[in-house]
């Protein structure tokens, strides 16, 4: 289910984002996972050792639970990153790989 | 590496911004160095572009950190957001890293003032997505305007779990329940810090504010509750829970959990400073004297990265660590540092006066502080509680080895969210007190770095003198 936002976001910025090769619309200001929330991706990866479902837990850069990948770079915490035009953020399946691998 | 700054400060939230605004304010050349793109920490957290509905939303305690930040400002401190401090050296060579390209900067004072984080809450299912701390709702709520949709239960024990509580249903969200853990003989134990809280009487009124709103709003209370569990497969769908012998479930699309903040304690860790444990925080506390010198010259502590004392307490703090830090380099005389200090040690006094109460009353269960078996403590390797008390009855004697031997801590978190919790496990297992059986040792990065962005420090380092004094390999490729 999806993160509401309580503002209309008339006085917000628009920032278009690809995620998961799905066009979405964010806000300037946003954090990629706040966006990712907004939008409805309720699982962000899925852990290298069980292959267990995860998203955020503390969005303040602690858990690491919401690792994606930005413009093809692996490992981001998404919720230390701001959102930037154009953007591709893919979600992260199995075990971390090495960067560039 | 020569001195590039007189006082350099890590971290913008209210201890920061104190510290960096006191020390340029006094004329020392001053870097103040954040992770995040705006000042404010997580109290903070964007209060300077935050619409007047969030403003309204947040209160005042929230506002209050604006003009904290216009303090820096004006100040004429040399900030530098968006930027991570991924090492500093014993001889406070501060390595940061900004848009993919690594710097080194130093001074003969640094201030460390990287705050808190909420304690893990291990319960059965918390690693399922819809599970989160109850402090990230808020940071969803401060950066993003962002609230869960559906229901929504809130459990664990401390102010911030009714204040999230209050918040969200102020921005409309449906609260399933408010489940608190805290059990009844807290209350007892916290009678006797009463007195000495009473010297705080503001902290007593927002709590009756808070409890007659949830209460009017009507929000299912239920307190001592036991046996919590996280229900669903593939994500959260609600929390049972024993209450009062019976067993009870609230369905809900978001589960919130929170049981107290801790010492962020990364980079005094990674500087092997003295630290001791704390019976009453249940955490780490960084020993420093009252200027947040550590047991390392030049590096000071400030705000709730050395005890958890609030956003007030911190900004005083701040203040004290910058004065401090004047006075050793010779820019303050001992009776103008102490003049300057009266008004922040009498505010650090009384914010530090409920402390022992409000630590007493929401001191986490036992479940919380050493889980069940099958529960899961480090989220990263997905090790359990059952595991680690097994390694200990193997002969592992602390948490570097429960490591090496299970991969505990081993994540890419690296034991930031699992590191308290382990060292409480071994002590029971073990029989040991806390600060026998210790931390996980920290190395830098501190955080996993990207491999390109050593490339060009390598190159400063060929061109200038210092080297980061550890490991540079980047913690990227596990």
């Amino acid at each position: 289910m999806a993160w509401q936002r309580i503002e209309d976001g008339s006085d917000a910025v628009p920032v278009r984002l690809v995620v998961e090769g799905r066009p979405v619309q964010a806000r300037a200001g946003d954090t990629v996972a706040a966006a990712m929330l907004a939008v409805g991706v309720a699982v962000f990866r899925e852990t290298p050792v069980s292959g267990a479902p995860r998203a955020p837990l503390c969005m303040m850069g602690v858990c690491f639970d919401c690792l994606v990948e930005v413009d093809g770079r692996p490992n981001v915490q998404a919720c230390m990153t701001p959102v930037a035009e154009g953007m591709q953020i893919c979600l992260q399946h199995g075990a971390r790989r090495p960067e560039g691998a | 590496m020569t001195f590039t700054h007189d006082l350099i400060v890590i971290g913008a939230g209210p201890a920061g911004l104190a510290a960096a605004a006191t020390g340029a304010d006094l004329g020392l050349r001053t870097l103040l160095l954040d992770e995040q793109p705006r000042a404010g920490g997580q109290i903070y957290r964007n209060v300077t572009v935050a619409t007047r509905r969030l403003h309204g939303l947040l209160g005042a305690d929230y506002s209050r950190g604006g003009s904290l930040a216009e303090s820096v400002v004006v100040t004429g401190a040399e900030v530098r957001h968006d930027t991570l401090v991924w090492d500093v050296s014993p001889d406070l060579v501060v390595t940061g890293s900004r848009g993919g390209q690594s710097f080194q900067v130093r001074a003969p004072q640094l201030v460390v003032a990287t705050g808190a984080m909420e304690r893990a809450s291990p319960l059965p299912g918390w690693t399922l997505p819809g599970v989160l701390n109850a402090g990230a709702a808020q940071i969803a709520l401060k950066s993003g305007g962002l609230v869960p949709e559906g229901r929504v239960v809130v459990t664990g024990a401390g102010p911030l779990l009714l204040l999230v509580a209050c918040q969200l249903l102020e921005a409309g969200v449906e609260l399933a329940g408010l489940v608190e853990t805290a059990p009844a003989a807290n209350r007892r134990t916290a009678l006797r810090h009463l007195p000495a809280a009473l010297h705080a009487p503001s902290y007593f009124a927002k709590g009756l504010r808070m409890i007659v709103r949830l209460r009017r709003a009507g929000v299912p209370w239920y307190t001592g509750a036991t046996e919590l569990e996280v229900t669903g497969t593939d994500r959260a769908t609600g929390l049972a829970f024993d209450v009062g012998g019976r067993r009870l479930h609230l369905a809900a699309n978001t589960v919130l959990l929170h049981h107290g903040v801790i010492p962020n304690t990364q980079l005094s860790r990674l500087l092997r400073v003295d630290h001791r444990w704390s019976n009453s925080q249940l955490a780490w506390h960084v020993v420093a004297d009252e200027f947040g010198q550590t047991s390392l010259s030049g590096l000071r502590v400030a705000g709730d990265g050395v005890a958890i004392a609030g956003a007030r307490a911190a900004e005083a703090g701040g203040a004290l660590a910058a004065l401090g830090a004047a006075h050793s380099i010779g820019r303050l005389s001992p009776t103008e540092r102490d003049r300057l200090a009266a008004p922040h040690q009498k505010v650090l006094r009384g914010e530090c006066a409920v402390r022992p109460f409000l630590d007493a009353l929401y001191r986490p269960p036992p479940y919380i502080l050493a889980p069940a078996d099958e529960t899961i403590v480090c989220r990263c390797e997905e090790v359990s509680a059952g595991r680690i008390r097994e390694m200990a009855r193997l002969g592992c004697q602390g948490p570097n080895q429960t490591k090496f031997f299970s991969r505990c801590g081993m994540g890419p978190c690296q034991g930031r969210v699992c590191g308290n919790i382990v060292t409480q496990l071994l002590a029971a297992e073990l029989a040991k007190p806390p600060h026998a059986v210790g931390a996980y040792r920290i190395r830098a990065p501190i955080k996993p770095i990207p491999v390109g962005s050593l490339a060009n420090l390598q190159e400063m380092a060929d061109s200038v003198v210092a080297k980061p004094h550890e490991s540079t390999m980047a913690k990227s490729s596990e």
